[in-house]
This record gives C-alpha cells, structure tokens and sequence, in this order.
C-alpha cells in the first residue's frame, strides 16, 4: 500500500500530500504522523498541499483531524500552499480550518513554527537588500 | 382572387424600385440616418436588400407562424443585423423602429393606385399588410432591446473587472479599495483577484478598505467574512478599514458582527501592518 511520506525539518514534520486521499490513505497518515510526533518531539507539522487541485469536504475534515490530534501531542499544524481556487472552494464549502495555522508556502510556515512569527524571514529580506527601508 | 399576400408579393415585385425610392425618401425625412451616422449608399443597401428578402418570403407563402416561420429567415437576418448596428450606434428605439415602420407608406400608396377602383381589395390588403410590418417592426424592437441589454450586461463586466484591483503598498503588504455595492458575482471577482495577488506577491497581510462601498448590510458582511477566510487559509491576514461612522452604526443595529481587525482608516490600518511585520516609519530630522 502506498503511503504519504514524512520528512523531518528541524523541530517540524513535512507531510506533502500530492495525490487524491481516500479513507485508508488517510488513516494510515494520521497514525503514521501521530507516531512521527512523538517519536521525533516535532513542535510543529506542515501539511503541503500545493500538488492539490481539487479538495472536497472530507479532504477538509481531514485536515481538521490531524491538526486536532497534532494539537493533543502539543505540536502546531500549518496548512502551507493552498492554491486561490482550492481555498474558494473551501470557503464556499463552509470548510475554513478554523483550528489550523496556515501559510503561502513551506518557507513562512516554517517561520510560523519557528520559536517567533515571521523573524526568520524578516531576517532573510533584511540581508536581501534595502529594499524595505522607508523612502520617507 | 389571390390572396392578400400573393397581391403584396406582385407589387413588391413590379413595383420595386418605386417602392425603394419613395421609402428611402420618407426614412431620410424621418431622420433615420441619425444625423449621417448612417450613409445615404449603406441606408439604401439596407433597404433594397430588406424589399428583396421581403419579396422572397411573401412569394414562398406566409404560414400561420407569422413572420417568425422559416420564410422570413433572410428578412429576419437583414433586420437582426440592421438593428444591432443601429443599436451599437446609439440610434434612440424610435429611429430604429421607423426603419421598418415607415415602409407602409409606400406599399399602401402602391396598393392604391393599383386597386384605385376596388376599395375592398384595399382595405383587405392594406390589413394584411399593415399587419405583417407590425410584426416585422416588433420583431425589430425586440432584436434592439436584447442588444441594448448585452451592452449593458457587458459594461457591467467591465466595471467589475475595473473596479476590485489589488494594490501593492509595501513589500507583503497588500490594499483592496473596494468601490461599490458588493454582490455575490462582484465578491467573487474580487476573492480571485486577492488571492491571486497573495500568491504573485507573497503578501502576508492583506487590508481591505471598504471607504467606498455605500451600504453593509448582512449580506455584505458575509461576502466579506467569505473573502477573508479564503485570505486566512492562503496564509495571508486581513485588515478592514474604512468603515464609515454611519455604517458602523447600521451593522451595529443589524447585528452584523465581522471578527475581524478594523480600523477606520487606510492610514491607520497600514500603521498596524508595519508593526505587525516588526517595521516603523520614521521622520527624518529636519535639516538644520
């Protein structure tokens, strides 16, 4: 049976999901990341859903699921990479992962997991150049 | 004795070219060029293929459906396409419709002439007639309106499409001036444009200023709640600012409840942005 794999980050989990889930994927991902957390103490799991086009109301609560069993594990869930078009689809659904962190992409959400919101990042433009400095 | 039609269709036929002339002669007096919108060569093309087309059908037999039966097809084409132009010039209704109008003038001359001693064929033709070129004008009308409509229907898109744009105002940091009622079609344009704007800009925060729309009522305040949830699972904040002291008021007494960051003004709101993402502006020190 194939199987969503999960990449350690640091103090974060990596789950890219690029296929359709159906029921038993999914189960076997909540188990397989629940052991990942408390083998690995992750302090954080990134769900990267940007290989998705289509995302339909169970996809939605399964979303919910590992962010509700990642919570109880004391491990933050950020959705990363969720396209326009799935996340109106989502609204309209009525489905807005309330209890989920989410972010543009695998890079801010591992800011987000980081110990401070975004200082990574902020750091990185800082060394960038000086386009951030006011022109006032 | 020939039918009332097969009567028309004769004098359509014979009397072609004086039935063109006299009728071009009445349009031009009708104003139906519109003030030289129309040339006097297009006009009289317009007029000699329309008799044609008239002729034809009127040969072939007109059945119980009127003019809408397949008789009438090319006469049908010609007066689509004469009113759609017409209607795409801005010709008021009165002057497209006399196009078609202003042509039982003529045939009844024709029709009296010809029948100068019989006043029954007259009156019996002249009714078939005058109600065939109400059908035709009627038709004309309707082919206008649909027209006019799909002017609207396509400035409507347009003002939409002009009205939801994305402003970049610093480095992740995104405006969304919203001008104008927000309706079901609009919210979805302006949800798209946002969320597109998110992802080509890696903006973090998003400020939505509602200074320009005129009333929040339920309805508004869940197309916004809509927009801003798709914000949130993109990864991007939102910021409402600009509510005007009137309408805070309203949505007050309406309930209507946004669990969201306001501010009540852009200004503000952008303040709040940069001490969100750690920046503070400065005032240089004067120059001494």
């Amino acid at each position: 049976m194939d199987r969503i794999p999960i990449l350690k980050l640091g103090s974060a989990l990596l789950v890219s999901i690029q296929v359709d889930i159906h029921d038993q994927l999914a189960r076997a991902l909540e188990e397989d990341l629940s052991a990942r957390i408390v083998a690995t103490g992750a302090r954080g799991v990134m769900i990267d859903i940007s290989g998705l086009d289509v995302v339909d109301s169970f996809m939605g609560r399964m979303l919910d699921n590992i962010a509700a069993v990642s919570r109880l594990l004391d491990a933050d869930t950020v959705v990363v990479g969720m396209r326009p078009a799935v996340a109106i689809t989502l609204v309209e659904l009525g489905l807005s992962l309330t209890g989920v962190k989410t972010a543009l992409n695998v890079e801010r959400g591992m800011a987000l997991i980081g110990d401070g919101r975004y200082e990574a990042l902020e750091d990185d433009r800082a060394a960038e150049g000086a386009d951030d400095r006011d022109p006032g | 004795m020939d039918g009332g039609l097969a009567i028309l269709a004769r004098l359509v036929e014979t009397k072609g070219d004086a039935l063109l002339t006299r009728w071009r002669e009445l349009l031009l007096e009708a104003g139906a060029s519109g003030g030289g919108r129309i040339k006097d060569a297009e006009l009289q093309k317009q007029c000699r293929e329309f008799l044609q087309a008239l002729g034809t059908a009127l040969n072939a037999g007109v059945d119980a459906r009127g003019v809408a039966g397949p008789e009438f097809a090319s006469a049908r084409a010609l007066l689509d396409e004469v009113s759609r132009s017409r209607a795409a010039q801005g010709f008021s209704p009165r002057e497209t419709a006399t196009f078609v109008f202003s042509l039982k003038g003529p045939l009844f001359e024709q029709l009296r002439d010809q029948f100068a001693d019989d006043a029954v064929t007259v009156s019996n033709v002249g009714w078939e007639m005058s109600q065939l070129i109400d059908q035709l004008g009627l038709y004309t009308m309707e082919v206008f309106q649909r027209s006019r409509e799909e002017v609207v229907r396509r400035q409507q898109e347009e003002i939409a499409e002009l009205s939801t744009p994305v402003v970049k105002l610093w480095n992740g940091i995104l405006a969304l001036p919203l001008i104008g009622t927000l309706d079901s079609a609009r919210t979805q344009v302006v949800m798209e444009n946002l969320l597109q704007a998110i992802v080509d800009q890696s903006a973090e925060l998003a400020i939505i200023d509602i200074t320009g729309v005129p009333t929040v009522d339920t309805l508004v305040a869940q197309h916004l709640l809509k927009t801003i949830a798709a914000a949130r699972l993109m990864g991007a904040d939102c910021i409402i600012s600009g509510i005007r002291p009137q309408i805070a008021q309203t949505m007050v007494h309406l309930g209507v409840e946004l669990d969201v960051v306001s501010k009540a003004t852009l200004a503000d709101a952008l303040a709040l942005a940069f001490q969100r993402t750690g920046r503070t502006v400065v005032r240089k020190a004067a120059k001494g």
